[in-house]
């Protein structure tokens, strides 16, 4: 049975490209970049053509670039920075639908005595700019709202709301994870002093993610050590993965219009036909307003559980916004957020394609899902009642 | 990914009496859309008030559907004397077993179970008595004493995976905390704590408690709880295994860490992790 991979979202396949490009890093040129001898020295200079094909993806200039261990990593050391380096400002600002990065960070700090105020989403996942806009303060010390979202798809203006906060002259922090590699960026426009990015979203190797800081912008290191990365993040480089990164901000760049091209006519297809052929179904977010790879759809009166593992019976690989799959007891914060009715959020499912997604992966799902379905509203009490209620 | 046993699979994939019966005897109804299960059993009894047969309809996860499909197959057969015997554990050993956190599923089965044989004969189903504890899931505080008695449960953790309740807004914990303690309680009497204790007093206390209470009920879960340092009434402690990497950590050491050691030894006392 093939794997019908539709879960880029959650993590991509490394590019062959991309494990090539790295593997001479394992075996070969295993020098640390730091060394005075040209054996190490040599390993150096491949990081910083790795900096410079980072830094070219998202407009920025390689001094910007600072290698870090993940998403996660890049995402505390923005929002710890802007804290610490603003010591005397007690609110911090985010959004209701931020990735467990950023969203548990910031309630660390709402119990560790800062005031942190949380921005809603319409029922479209469209982020509230005016409650944004009220709440900005002279005792903000930072703003951190993701660029796109991981669940729905959504897209935020992050131009719009980075000259918001810059007007006010607040640091500004988007986390972009999903968003880098998807839709065009650039960085010196939009007026962003920090942003995180992660490289096995694009086809680099898991472990690996870069945080952009914007020159000027005052920093403090998350991980105190040796003067790598300018004493910005101490440790030994992650030489190999730093440049599977680089290699994969390159390629990324050269797929950004496939992916905003095919890749969304085949999720266009995707959602389409699921919408066709299964009742009661609708898509979770602002369809104007996407990622071109994502799709988040609400089938009513099912759980997102079981039809994952139904799905699994093909080989298809999806998420979920129900609560089971994670062990909590409650549909996913996004979904609830968004106000997205308990009849759907928890049916849930999200697909997520990418660059190797090929269109027999798309009928496939489009032929599976709907016995699925089927069989699942046959099994639940709520469908029958609808069916009698008409 | 939850590790299911192949018969939890196999009941899932492939459901054992599913559907409706007309003019059944009895009808259980538990759970609702908004908790994101439900199941609606129907038996059908003969004179011997054995039952002939059983079907269901479920709204939820693998391990609903599959509780769901092996308890029909558990009662068909079984006079209703027998089969109201049935716990959630039967349910679950049943299956092979289910993974913690979905036990709530067998439970619900067992629930389910109750109401329609109770519902024989037309009786009105019997109301769920006792004070909502947990708001988000419509807990009370009857059902959460017992399913803390009759599966012997130690943390609002367990409660949680039992009967659902304090795995939303987290708020009803305290009142959870206190109908596991007062149960604890029955068993064995709390012990009598010192009005006034000493510095050393109060650090040896910390040591018993976190060793005899608090590390048992994490290794559990695969983790682990080592005391560093006491200064004054601040406790400072390391959290390693599964504690430490998991995003949870900070309610483990506030919600059950710190109340536990309030309770125990003094409620002045506030929990960092180093």
């Amino acid at each position: 049975m093939n794997t019908v991979y539709l879960d880029n979202n959650a993590t991509t396949k490394v590019a062959d490209k991309v494990l090539d490009e790295m593997l001479p890093y394992f075996s070969d040129f295993y020098g640390n970049p730091s060394s005075m001898h040209a054996f190490g020295g040599n390993v150096g200079k491949k990081l910083v053509e790795a900096r410079e094909k980072t830094a070219a993806l998202i407009g920025a200039i390689p001094e910007e670039i600072i290698f870090t261990s993940c998403g996660t990593e890049s995402d505390s050391t923005a929002i710890r920075a802007a804290v610490q380096s603003n010591p005397e400002k007690k609110h911090i600002i985010t959004s209701r639908v931020e990735h467990p990065a950023v969203k548990n960070l910031c309630e660390h700090y709402a119990k560790n005595g800062y005031r942190v105020t949380v921005v809603p989403v319409d029922s479209m996942g469209n982020l509230d700019l005016e409650y944004l806009r009220q709440h900005l303060t002279d005792d903000t010390a930072i703003v951190s709202i993701m660029w796109a979202n991981n669940e729905s798809g959504v897209i935020f203006p992050i131009h719009e709301i980075s000259k918001m906060v810059k007007e006010r002259g607040i640091v500004f922090h988007t986390d972009a994870v999903q968003a880098v590699g998807k839709i065009p960026m650039n960085i010196q426009d939009a007026g962003i002093d920090m942003l995180s990015l992660s490289g096995h979203k694009i086809h680099a190797p898991k472990g690996i993610g870069a945080l952009y800081v914007k020159k000027g912008t005052k920093f403090f290191p998350y991980m105190i050590g040796g003067h790598q990365e300018n004493g910005r993040r101490g440790g030994t480089e992650n030489v190999p993965s730093i440049i599977g990164l680089g290699k994969a901000c390159e390629l990324a760049a050269e797929h950004l219009e496939e992916i905003n091209t095919r890749v969304k006519e085949l999720r266009d297809t995707l959602e389409n036909e699921l919408l066709n052929r299964i009742p009661n179904a609708a898509i979770n977010g602002n369809k104007d307003a996407r990622l071109p790879n994502t799709t988040s759809v609400g089938f009513e009166y099912v759980e997102g559980e079981a039809i994952l593992l139904m799905l699994d019976q093909f080989g298809i690989c999806a998420s979920s916004g129900s609560a089971c799959t994670s062990g909590s007891l409650e549909p996913s914060h996004v979904l609830r957020a968004m106000g997205v009715p308990f009849t759907s959020a928890h049916g849930s499912i999200r697909f997520s394609l990418s660059t190797y997604t090929s269109s027999e992966e798309i009928n496939s799902v489009i032929d599976n899902m709907p016995p699925i379905i089927e069989k699942l509203r046959e099994l639940s009490p709520f469908w029958k009642k609808k069916k009698a209620a008409g | 990914m939850w590790e299911y046993t192949d018969k939890v699979r196999d009941h899932f994939l492939n459901p054992r009496n599913v559907g409706e019966i007309e003019n059944a005897d009895g009808v259980g109804e538990v759970g609702s859309l908004a908790c994101g299960d439900a199941l609606t059993l129907y038996l059908k009894v003969d004179d011997n008030k054995t039952i002939e047969d059983a079907k269901f309809q479920t709204f939820g996860c693998a391990s609903a559907i599959a509780s769901s499909s092996a308890l029909t197959e558990m009662i068909k057969g079984k006079t209703l004397d027998e089969a109201i015997k049935i716990t959630n554990d039967d349910i679950a050993a049943y299956l092979g077993g289910l993974p913690k956190e979905k036990m709530h599923c067998s439970v619900m089965g067992r629930d389910a179970l109750e109401a329609a044989i109770s519902n024989i004969d037309g009786k009105p189903v019997k109301k769920v008595e006792g004070e909502i504890v947990c708001e988000c899931f419509g807990v009370t505080d009857l059902e959460i004493e017992r399913a803390v008695r009759e599966n012997g449960l130690k943390t609002i953790e367990d409660v949680t995976s039992y009967v659902k309740a304090g795995g939303g807004c987290e708020k009803c914990h305290d009142n959870i905390q206190k109908i596991i303690d007062n149960s604890l309680g029955n068993e064995t009497p709390v012990e009598q704590k010192p009005l006034k204790l000493t510095n050393i007093q109060k650090i040896k206390l910390i040591e018993e408690t976190l060793q005899r209470e608090i590390k048992p009920a994490l290794e559990k879960d695969g983790g682990g709880i080592e005391l560093v340092d006491v200064e004054g009434d601040t406790v400072s402690v390391k959290l390693y295994g599964a504690c430490a990497t998991c995003s949870a950590s900070q309610v483990t050491l506030k919600h059950y860490v710190e109340s536990k050691l309030k309770e125990l030894v003094t409620p002045e006392l506030v929990v960092e992790e180093v």
